[in-house]
């Protein structure tokens, strides 16, 4: 009974579509599927990421195999061949009072394709292991806010009273940070300790640092609107049937509330992971994420910007690779929320 | 024979006599050369440009090569380092005294005699009072060096115990009507007079307030006075209408009308002005991606001089892998210095060194030990023997964490040196933090740093001021934000030796530099740092500056150019 209760509301919005008109029998999950396959601007922003995605997984075999160098080892006195000539990856200037040294430029072949940094590192290598660090961190992070946010905004919002008050005070203040602001200070006082939590040891340059710090200070911006919905979830009729047929408030909060929210948390996972991508790189750029030996697309950009001058692309390469996946995830965002909750497209 | 001797005593007295003449006559001829220049190109603004102020005005409590510079125009104490080129310019020479005294009492007391008619830029007497009053003033504002610099001074550990009562009683005795001012010391110090040159133990009125004064200027004798300070802006230099040059070699007279030192505007820009002609001059050091840009076209405005200075890796010497000192000898081994100069701008900028003495420095003896092929100088690194020590060491595999400062170079640094104990076999990262932390957070024990980038820049030319400074037991306070010692080394012995080529120096400072020269030798067996690299200064200036002197003490002597 209840369970029939709990997918009536995903069920009458599925009628409501007014793009695609609900098949007798049709799960909601496959009509949002549906409408996806159909969406050009979501199918192309969805192989951009899994491009971006199979390029960063294969970051090894393209370091080892195509590239042939270890992106983490400076490489100060190396060369190498390029075009039957051979090359020193650092060159010192042999022209007027012979100041300064400039890294290799971008030889457009398998070794050192987008030039060296600052170390004789190879950036095409370091740029996709740096993008699998940046994306593993704004998955996590994602992971987290959205687990906490569900947890927080459902009890926050389904209990009321009190628990409502405290959450939401609790919310408030962490809201009342300037995001950046809170995310700078947790990481100093962070990053410059190894952290014990119980048997559990978190190094001083751990990757769970910058994913954990991430994942926290975003909270607040999915839990309002999952209270929100929750609040509104708890008045609604088919809640108050099954609250007036006696079944117990835990029951209804799984089967009949959680299964509501869903479709608000799949809606921020792309909106989140885009914006989780530009936090951890804007905080990689700062030196409190990413540490040293690692890589992350924000660390890359940080060596390139004492490049910008001459060889720019150890600062561009990053940036767009960036601006690329935020672009697409975005995208993929709008998409989902259309296919998800066609009602906003009426909006 | 005799009448032969009398003609070769004539023609040598005829020859001292020509040589004196002609000496004479340089000298006139200078002067002349001296007062036409100043009559030509005196007048106009000078514009520098710094990306930040340096703090406090104060000269007896800034303690940074910013605004020491600045100092140099503005104030003066009883001796200084002479306002000249290269190394000439760490020659002290007398200047609110009428000369440099002799020691007497075995090297424990001078007495020094003042020029008369000398006037601060408010307009009154510098007189004995002022001297005794100033030194009572570096202990009651609790001076950065009131307790290493001028700690010998007898009456000094009262004024440290006690510093708002401090009177420095029997330490410095003045005589109003002799015009002198006597100096009585604990101990002989071979430093005394370099401890006098610098701007902490600058002359100030009086009855100037005993607390820092922060942005307002406190009169001062130099050729210049400091008319405004915002350090969130600028800084105004105008003329002292008061100054009247006594020496030339402390205190001559300047060619700028004004000076203006702005504040706030980054590298990149700063580059752009002066290529505009907008800016004359920037403190900071030209960022690393232009510098082929500026040796190329604009190489007649770019000046590149040495620091007595070393960039270096301080190992803590009481924590593990760093205790070994086979590990501490392996990373010495290990570093590619060529790599590190390759990072600082190319060896026209920098030069490997793996001793701590720096170039051309008093006690300096070309030595290295950790080259593939060791001897003078450093060749190139030898990984095999750096492998095999740290094999015999059973260090292999722990963690290990480079702390770097966050700044481009800094950093660049730090992350070859993680490349470098990862290739040794070390479990290493790199932690980059603020440059406004990182050098008193490495000092202090209690964040367990196993190893670190630094840099030391000398304040006065005395070996002792590297290796006494950076490596005394004396330097190394545990749990503290100011333990200067950073790699923790205690050697008894070599504090012994340190103490006697400092005694040493009093009456043979010859013998003392032999004595220093093998002691930083000795240190290096033991390897508490690595020494990585001594750095050039690069000095970027438009093109309407003239008369560029860079002194090794205190860098570029900003008054003696000129922009018209």
């Amino acid at each position: 009974m209840s369970d029939a209760a709990a997918t009536r509301p995903i069920t009458e919005a599925s009628s409501d579509a007014a793009s695609a008109p609900a098949k007798a029998g049709q799960s909601p999950w496959s009509r949002a599927w549906r409408i996806l396959r159909r969406d050009k601007a979501a199918i192309c922003a969805f192989v951009v990421m899994v491009l971006i995605v199979a390029a960063c997984l294969a970051a090894p075999l393209y370091a080892g195999y195509l590239a042939k160098t270890d992106p983490f080892r400076s490489n100060l006195s190396g060369s190498i061949t390029v075009g039957g000539e051979s090359m020193k990856i650092m060159q010192a200037s042999t022209t007027g009072l012979g100041l300064g040294t400039t890294p290799i430029a971008p030889t457009w072949e398998w070794q050192y394709m987008l030039g060296a940094d600052n170390q004789g590192r190879d950036v095409a290598a370091r740029l996709l292991y740096g993008g699998r660090n940046s994306l593993l961190i704004a998955s996590a992070a994602t992971l987290i806010c959205l687990v906490l946010a569900a947890a927080i905004g459902t009890i926050a919002g389904f209990f009321g009273g009190w628990v409502d008050m405290i959450l939401s005070r609790i919310l408030e203040v962490l809201w009342a940070f300037p995001v950046y602001l809170l995310a700078i200070s947790l990481s100093i006082v962070l990053l410059t300790q190894e952290i014990w939590i119980g048997p559990f040891h978190i190094g001083s340059g751990s990757l769970i640092l910058p994913i954990v710090i991430i994942g926290i200070i975003y909270v607040p911006y999915i839990a309002r609107p999952v209270r929100g919905r929750v609040l509104s979830l708890r008045e609604s009729e088919f809640v108050l049937a099954a609250r007036g047929l006696g079944i117990p408030r835990w029951r209804i909060l799984v089967k009949d509330i959680l299964p509501n929210v869903t479709t608000t948390l799949i809606v921020y996972i792309p909106i989140m992971m885009a914006l989780n991508i530009v936090t951890e790189s804007a905080l990689s750029f700062l030196s409190i994420g990413v540490q040293p030996p690692d890589a992350s697309w924000g660390t890359i950009i940080q060596d390139g910007q004492g490049l910008l001058y001459t060889r720019p692309m150890v600062a561009l390469a990053p940036g767009v690779a960036i601006v690329l996946t935020v672009l697409a995830l975005n995208v993929l965002g709008d998409s989902v929320r259309d296919a998800v909750d066609p009602r906003t497209k009426l909006r | 024979m005799s009448a032969t001797l009398q003609r070769l005593k004539i023609t040598s007295t005829l020859l001292a006599a020509g040589l004196l003449a002609q000496t004479a006559l340089a000298g006139v001829a200078s002067a002349q050369d001296r007062k036409s220049l100043l009559e030509e190109h005196s007048g106009g603004t000078m514009i520098l440009s710094a990306v930040s102020a340096a703090g406090t005005i104060d000269p007896q409590v800034n303690y940074t090569a910013e605004f020491w510079q600045i100092f140099q125009m503005t104030y003066d104490g009883l001796v200084k380092f002479k306002q000249a080129s290269r190394s000439e310019g760490f020659e002290i020479v007398p200047d609110l005294a009428e000369a440099i005294p002799e020691p007497q009492d075995g090297g424990k007391t001078y007495v020094f005699k003042l020029r008369k008619g000398i006037k601060f830029a408010d307009g009154s007497d510098v007189t004995t009072k002022d001297v005794v009053a100033s030194f009572q003033r570096i202990f009651k504002i609790h001076g950065p060096t009131s307790g290493s610099f001028y700690n010998n001074i007898v009456g000094a550990d009262k004024c440290l115990a006690d510093a708002e009562n401090c009177t420095l009683d029997g330490g410095i005795v003045a005589d109003e009507d002799a015009g002198t001012i006597s100096f009585h010391l604990m101990q002989p110090d071979s430093e005394f007079f370099d401890k006098l040159a610098v701007p902490h133990a600058t002359i100030l009125p009086a009855g100037t307030p005993a607390t820092d004064a922060g942005t307002s200027f406190i009169p001062g004798t130099g050729a210049y006075m400091i008319e405004s300070y915002d350090p969130n802006d600028k800084m105004v230099l105008k003329r002292n209408p008061h100054f009247e040059e006594w020496s030339v070699e402390a205190q001559p007279q300047g060619f700028p009308d004004e000076i203006v030192y702005r504040f706030g505007m980054k590298e990149e820009s700063a580059i752009n002005a002066i290529q505009n002609g907008q800016v004359d001059w920037m403190f900071d050091p030209p960022p690393a991606d232009r510098l082929n840009e500026l040796g190329t076209q604009y190489a007649d405005q770019v000046h590149v001089n040495p620091l007595a200075a070393f960039w270096y890796a301080p190992m803590n010497t009481n924590l593990a892998p760093f205790d070994n000192v086979k590990v501490r000898q392996a990373v010495n081994f290990a570093i590619d210095r060529n790599a590190l100069v390759n990072i600082y701008g190319g060896p026209v900028l920098a030069q490997p060194t793996c001793q701590i003495l720096p170039p051309d420095f008093p006690g300096h003896v070309d030595s290295c030990l950790y080259s593939k092929d060791p001897g003078t100088s450093w060749s190139a690194p030898d990984m095999e023997k750096a492998k095999q020590l740290v094999e015999e060491s059973g260090t292999a595999g722990q963690k290990v964490t480079v702390v770097a400062e966050d700044t481009a170079t800094s950093r660049a640094v730090g992350t070859y040196l993680q490349s470098v104990l990862s290739e040794l076999g070390y479990n290493a990262t790199m932690q980059a933090i603020s440059p406004n932390i990182q050098f008193t957070y490495i000092q202090n024990t209690d964040n367990k740093v196993q190893i670190s980038v630094s840099q030391w820049f000398m304040d006065y030319p005395q070996a002792s001021n590297f290796l006494n400074v950076l490596l005394s037991c004396a330097s190394f306070t545990p749990g503290s934000d100011s333990s200067i010692n950073i790699a923790g080394y205690c050697n008894k012995d070599l504090d012994k030796q340190m103490a006697d080529a400092m005694q040493t120096a009093v009456t043979d400072p010859d013998a003392a530099n032999e004595m220093w020269a093998k002691l930083d030798k000795a240190f290096m067996e033991q390897a508490p740092v690595a020494p990585l690299f001594t750095p050039k200064n690069v000095d970027f200036t438009s093109k309407r500056v003239g008369n560029f002197i860079f002194s090794n003490q205190f860098r570029w002597v900003i008054d003696q150019s000129w922009v018209q």
